[in-house]
């Protein structure tokens, strides 16, 4: 017989089988694998080396912005700059490694364009107290014009005397993974950590819970918000700088529209657009889940003007299961 | 000697006149209750001795040391702590995360500074433990009662080793049942010495707790008197204006 007691324990403790099976990261994850062997079993171009290859690189590079990307959605914001800031950082590098620039010069100046964007987003919204959306919004157009002006709007495919080495770092492999993997495996580490572990990761979702309470307890939240954009903007600028790599030329509608691509991504992964909520491994799993959904589509044959159907499909199904999941705990 | 002195606090804003002239004191352990109609200063009252305004005269002292607040951070450095009506916690974070909001407990792990869980988890179950709450530190607070949410922001103000705690209406908006445990806080809280200033508009929770009670009514305090003395009809009388002063 259980007691009233055990079972108000257990709806709120659950099992953490019961734990798993309410969490949309794994039935994103599920829907992923689900794809990944039908794929396997209707295609034969699926499941070889080279396809396989060509996934986990594509997705390491939204995942990545993805995480930055859930940070701030998790402290109740959005950064819609982050597609404009990839091309930055990729224009910054590949036209002083052009101009004879070595490489690791080139790319921490990458780095620094990249954090100066993020910089200037926090500071309007946290010091001047204008909505994430509009600042953004506003960087997306100035950031991506900036990167005109910086290349002349031409293509960028000779990078100097370290061509070699960038096309390594982003289009190159390690023990059969691309580069590209490695740093999205490390970065998902190093932030779910940072999320539960440190002040830092507490403060941004505690102003995505409550902003007003937040400040109140004394957190720095202006200085935290900043940080928080400045992050989201370096995780576009090591993008920016990987896919320079992997695509061996660069043109200034790099990372056209990713922004929404990355946005999708971490919805889909679990990140709630109305603050305080979003993991990592999310981020990375519904990155995934996009990327299986637009190689799917190729190999079968189906014409591409499909894909952003099913994307948008998916970001729905994604947040109504959410929605349908707190209704029936709010019971 | 009391813990809380106001010396003939006053406060305008512009033309108009907030608070005329009130002094008040409050002992050790002692719950005040701070009533008056919608607009009679009871806010503003709590809130320059919370340091959020200063005073346009008068003075306050706190264990008879005269203190000046420029900021709500000054006031919490002398022992005083607001709760506020809409409580200011994280929904999405654990009763624990809660309590030590902003003040989390580190450990050194090879140089690196980690949230001390362990710390936090046993330091808010005693705290609930002190305020006989069957609150649970892992809980989150999206999934709490009203009353579990009280003493969650309670235990914030024992963590700090408040010694001066102004409430803001707590019992506005819960049930019957989690207004008894909210007052049982509150005893708790006087329990361990420290001074509660409630604000409430509702008599039977006021008479419930307070040992003492004040009426100011358009900025003027009309009465301050031990509760024992007085009665709900007398305070109605007063807050009204129908009794001019007791």
């Amino acid at each position: 017989m259980t007691t009233l007691e055990q079972a108000i324990d257990f709806s709120q403790h659950r099992t953490p089988v019961s734990r798993i099976l309410g969490s949309q990261i794994f039935w994103v994850f599920a829907a992923a694998v689900l794809a990944c062997l039908a794929l396997t079993l209707l295609t034969d171009s699926f499941a070889t080396q080279r396809n396989l290859f060509n996934v986990t690189r594509n997705f390491a590079f939204v995942g990545l912005i993805a995480i930055g990307m859930t940070t701030v959605i998790a402290s109740g914001g959005i950064d819609l700059s982050v597609g404009s800031t990839v091309v930055l950082a990729a224009m910054v590098i590949s036209v002083l490694m052009s101009t004879g620039y070595p490489f690791w010069i080139s790319a921490v100046a990458a780095l620094a364009a990249a954090a100066a964007v993020g910089l200037l987003n926090g500071v309007l919204i946290a010091y001047v107290g204008m909505p994430p959306f509009v600042v953004t919004l506003g960087m997306l157009s100035a950031a991506r014009s900036l990167a005109m002006v910086l290349s002349n709007n031409k293509m960028i495919w000779e990078f100097g005397p370290d061509h070699d080495l960038l096309l390594w770092v982003g289009g190159g492999s390690t023990l059969g993974l691309p580069h590209p993997i490695y740093v999205l495996v490390f970065l998902a580490a190093v932030m779910s950590v940072v999320y539960r572990w440190t002040r830092w990761g507490q403060y941004v979702f505690a102003i995505g819970g409550n902003e007003q309470a937040a400040t109140l307890t004394g957190i720095p939240v202006k200085r935290i918000k900043v940080s928080i954009y400045v992050f989201s903007a370096l995780t576009a600028g090591v993008a920016g700088i990987l896919m320079a790599g992997w695509l061996g030329s660069v043109t200034t509608n790099l990372g056209q529209a990713m922004e929404l691509t990355v946005i999708a991504a971490a919805v889909i992964g679990g990140a709630n657009l109305a603050g305080g909520q979003g993991t990592a491994l999310g981020a990375v799993i519904g990155a995934l889940l996009i990327e299986v959904i637009r190689n799917s589509l190729i190999l079968l044959g189906i014409s591409t003007f499909w894909q952003g159907m099913f994307i948008g499909c998916f970001i729905i199904i994604a947040v109504a299961f959410d929605r349908i999941r707190n209704l029936s705990s709010s019971d | 000697m009391s813990r809380l002195r106001l010396t003939g606090i006053s406060k305008s804003f512009g033309a108009i006149q907030a608070l005329s002239d009130v002094s008040l004191e409050v002992a050790p352990g002692e719950v005040l209750g701070l009533m008056g109609d919608n607009g009679a200063g009871k806010s503003t009252l709590v809130k320059i001795v919370a340091g959020n305004f200063r005073p346009t005269h008068g003075s306050i002292s706190i264990d008879g040391d005269t203190v000046d607040f420029h900021k709500p951070r000054d006031a919490q450095r002398q022992g005083i702590e607001v709760v506020y009506q809409d409580l200011a916690l994280c929904d999405n974070l654990s009763a624990a995360s809660n309590v030590f909001l902003g003040r989390e407990p580190r450990r050194r792990v090879a140089g690196v500074r980690f949230l001390d869980y362990s710390t936090m988890h046993r330091r808010s179950a005693e705290l609930f433990a002190i305020l006989k709450s069957e609150t649970r530190p892992r809980d989150l607070v999206r999934r709490m009662s009203g009353g579990q949410r009280q003493a969650v922001a309670i235990a914030r103000t024992l963590l700090s080793n408040a010694k001066i705690v102004l409430m803001d209406e707590p019992t506005a908006a819960i049930s019957v049942r989690q207004v008894s445990e909210v007052l049982d806080l509150i005893h708790r809280l006087s329990d361990q010495g420290i001074s509660v200033v409630l604000i409430s508009h509702r008599m039977p929770d006021v008479f419930a707790v307070c040992s003492h009670i004040a009426v100011l009514r358009r900025g003027e305090l009309v009465a301050s008197k031990l509760a024992k003395d007085s009665s709900p009809e007398e305070v109605t009388g007063l807050i009204t204006g129908a009794i001019e002063t007791a």
